[in-house]
């Protein structure tokens, strides 16, 4: 009866979207009230359906209803609570719902918060979205239903996949789709300035935090993947250039350049159709994503068995979105206008030159992720583009942004002198250089490319603290330096946090490319290995037995310079309903280092007493990586917070809303 | 500066950019290219010489072999018709198992032994790499129009659900 009625709630949510998506969006051209009036209740009764449906699904797989297919194939009774809550969007089906319960979420918030905007305007970008909701509720519904009954109902289900059973699969999916469904809010605002031609600094300061807030999701969504790749799969790598990755990252790329447009559209004015398009594009790489992902076109570590309907469904819709707003953008672009105008050196000019290159760099992943389906299509043969191809790209295309985000703030807007900039970041750019030479030597092994990663990491750091400092000078007047720091606008603070989390970052990936050290090896119980320092003692392995699995135990001690550090405990399990093997790797994190050991097979397969493959890995500042990414989430949460949106539109407290969200 | 020349400038730097951006990824791509060999087409000599390229099929029943260092492993990739022995040192990735689809990535040696420098993984047991999947219906296929009767597809990669 559940299953029904949820199933029964998305068919009146495809009305009601259907609905939301046209009238509005009419009653907004033909100036008719009554129909511009039906946007808000239309939305909440949107997100009020859609949240009961998913609330159904989430009821069956809680009481393990194996009579439903999706839940059949998908969880199992022995599997703890928490994990069957999140196998809801463990499989195709459920996440597409996660998926689509994200947008009514966005939408509800738009529409409850949107009070300072004018009614046209929440009416045109609310049925946008209704649009959107419509296109993807229909393709649940046609191709993809979680609701469909297994008769007779299977005595026991599946099981959720061994490497979606973890803390990582339960916020990374929500906290990834909140970023990609998000982007969705900054293309309705596109789409309804486009039809109203109306595009000032008004809409811009409306659709700025709504792009921040999604920005935000996405980063610490990409992070959390990273982050749960890294511990989860066993291989060590954080970032492996998988098709899947490169789709939730080119979002990221172009919503980067979307904030920073966006802000100069706010203050000068400027690049206004340049927003436009970035806030369609960002939104298109959103579905672009999710086609890649649920057509199964693609070989990847994240592919599913997939249906090949259903990726002809979601290229129509793509096709649809994208063709429709990009026509949209060519008819009414030239009544926008291009906005203000600026000079050759100037801080609009130094923003575009890293708005084309982010998109460039964009560009550039789009490629390496396409050309395989591409040379396919054409029948030349099947290729597989690698990670090679990234690194050789992306290093040039990332280092002139990572410069020229140093020397920006410094510029003036309108028109800037580069002596000027040079003056005020000479002492910066020499205490980087400085710590450039330093650090690598420290290491013991200095290198052309590591020395850059450091220059341009310190390079970052010192214009930002000088930033910073020369900022709060300027506006002290007499107080106190800490007491004019405290004062700054949260948007200044933000900007500052997220750049630095830049530099975090960019030391992080330098410094574990250029010293890991890593040892695949046959252990025999008693025998000891080294890595950098570090001597890993192998004690042998004893069972295990989890809730739904067992386990080879394995006992290491970690020892720096004979001195005992502490116990490691990777574990090799086996997961009883599926019989899937799986690696769950026992790491020492710290702040300079990880150390990380995990282990591969038992050599004798019936002796697993005696010796087994190990891996053995030293990870220098690979943390950092991940707290980069926190930082600069954590400086887009500040921006988002800035009071000038509190008090010119209530849009500020956007971050509500999605917040409760995650505990869903 | 005047303006014609500014904006003289501007496109002249423009165009630079791209320039060396498009001889960057045309260059990255050109030497970072893997071509898909199937095993049968390995067997043929079609197989480039000294580039990486991946070859993808069923790991061979009972041939995983391990060598007395213990992280040397051997094993054959076959797409029912022809087969490939293969070399990797390392960790196989949890669901490397005998009987299922696999890629690996690497070169041809002289004696014809594909050393692999990268086994693929996967997340999700029943999924087989489109790659592997393709090898093992070609040769099925051209396996069912030599016997007339088409095979049993026994071995054949099934859909997930």
């Amino acid at each position: 009866m559940i299953p029904e009625l949820g199933h029964f709630a998305l068919i009146l949510a495809v009305l009601v979207a259907l609905i939301l998506g046209t009238l509005p969006l009419l009653g907004a051209h033909s100036n008719r009230q009554a129909w511009v009036a039906l946007a808000r209740p239309a939305t909440s009764a949107l997100a009020l359906l859609v949240t009961f449906s998913f609330a159904c699904l989430t009821q069956s797989f809680v009481t393990s209803d194996f009579s439903v297919l999706y839940v059949a194939q998908h969880s199992n009774s022995l599997l703890p609570l928490q994990y069957r809550v999140a196998a809801v969007w463990g499989g195709h089906e459920g996440s597409l719902l996660l998926w689509m319960l994200m947008l009514t979420w966005w939408a509800f918030a738009v529409a409850m918060l949107s009070r300072q905007l004018p009614e046209a305007m929440v009416a045109r970008v609310l049925g946008t979205l209704g649009l959107v909701a419509f296109g993807f509720l229909l393709f649940i519904l046609i191709t993809s239903s979680p609701f469909e009954r297994l008769l007779p109902a299977a005595a026991e289900g599946k099981d959720l996949n061994p490497l979606l059973q973890d803390f990582g699969l339960v916020i990374h999916p929500p906290l990834l789709y909140m970023g990609y469904v998000g982007f969705s809010v900054a293309f309705a605002f596109a789409i309804a300035a486009l039809l109203s031609g109306q595009l000032d600094a008004a809409w811009a300061r409306w659709s700025r935090p709504w792009t921040t807030a999604a920005w935000v999701f996405l980063t610490l969504g990409i992070a959390m993947g990273s982050w749960w790749a890294y511990y989860e799969l066993g291989w060590g790598g954080w970032w492996f250039w998988d098709p899947v990755e490169n789709a939730s990252f080119m979002p990221w790329l172009i919503g980067t350049a979307l904030i920073h447009s966006l802000a100069v559209t706010e203050k000068r004015g400027s690049f206004k159709n340049w927003t436009v398009l970035l806030a369609i594009s960002a939104f298109s790489l959103s579905l672009l994503g999710t086609f890649l992902v649920r057509s199964g076109v693609l070989t990847s570590v994240h592919a599913f068995a997939t249906d090949p309907a259903r990726g002809i469904f979601i290229l129509i819709f793509l096709v649809a979105v994208i063709g429709t707003s990009l026509a949209l953008f060519a008819w009414r672009a030239p009544k926008v206008g291009l906005g203000g105008r600026f000079g050759l050196v100037s801080r609009e000019s130094l923003l575009l030159t890293n708005n084309v290159l982010l998109v460039v760099a964009c560009a550039t992943v789009l490629l390496g992720t396409l050309y395989p389906l591409l040379i396919d299509a054409l029948g030349v043969g099947k290729i597989s583009v690698g990670p090679p191809y990234f690194n050789a790209v992306f290093v040039p295309v990332m280092s002139p942004i990572l410069f020229l985000m140093g020397a920006a703030p410094f510029a003036r807007w309108k028109e800037a002198s580069i002596p000027e900039i040079a003056r005020t970041v000479r002492w910066a750019m020499l205490a980087a250089a400085l710590v450039a030479i330093a650090l690598p030597l420290l290491y013991g092994q200095w290198s052309a490319l590591t020395a850059l990663g450091i220059l341009l990491a310190a390079w970052v750091t010192f214009t930002t603290l000088t930033a910073f400092v020369q900022r709060v000078q300027h506006t002290r007047a007499g107080q106190s330096f800490a007491s004019a720091a405290l004062k700054q606008p949260r948007s200044f603070v933000g900007m500052c946090i997220a750049h630095f989390g830049i530099a975090v970052f960019v030391i992080g990936v330098t410094m574990v490319n250029s010293f890991q050290d890593e040892k695949d090896i046959k252990m025999a119980p008693g025998e000891t290995v080294n890595v950098a320092g570090y001597s890993f003692t192998f004690n042998g392995v004893k069972s295990v037995q989890g809730p739904n699995y067992t386990a080879a135990q394995g006992d290491f001690d970690l020892a720096v310079n004979g001195k005992f550090q502490r116990k490691m405990n990777p574990e090799k399990r086996n997961y009883a309903s599926s019989g899937m093997p799986m690696t769950e790797a026992a790491i020492d994190a710290g702040f300079l280092r990880d150390v990380y050991v995990s282990l591969g097979e038992p050599i004798d397969r019936d002796r697993p007493e005696a010796e087994w493959a190990v891996r053995v890995y030293y990870k220098p500042f690979v943390d950092w990586i991940w707290a980069g990414c926190v930082l600069m989430a954590l400086g887009g949460l500040l921006a988002l917070l800035d009071r000038r949106y509190r008090a010119k539109s209530r849009a500020s407290a956007s971050v509500k809303i999605p917040a409760g969200t995650q505990q869903a | 500066m005047k303006s014609r020349h500014k904006k003289l400038a501007l496109i002249g730097g423009a165009v630079a950019i791209i320039g060396i951006i498009a001889a960057l990824v045309l260059n990255a791509l050109n030497s970072n290219i893997a071509l898909y060999i199937t095993p049968t087409e390995v067997a043929a000599g079609k197989a480039p010489k000294d580039k990486l390229f991946r070859i993808g099929g069923l790991v061979k029943d009972g041939s995983i072999q391990r060598q007395a260092d213990g992280v040397t492993i051997s094993f054959a990739i076959t797409d029912t018709e022809k087969e490939i022995p293969v070399h990797y040192k390392g960790i196989l990735p949890d669901l490397f198992k005998e009987g299922k689809g696999a890629v690996a990535q690497g070169k041809l040696t002289a004696e014809g032994t594909f050393m692999a420098t990268e086994v693929l993984a996967k997340h999700d047991e029943n999924y087989m790499p489109p790659e592997a999947a393709k090898a093992v219906d070609d040769a099925q296929a051209r396996a069912a129009g030599k016997h007339v009767s088409p095979s049993s597809s026994g071995d054949k990669p099934k859909a997930s659900y």
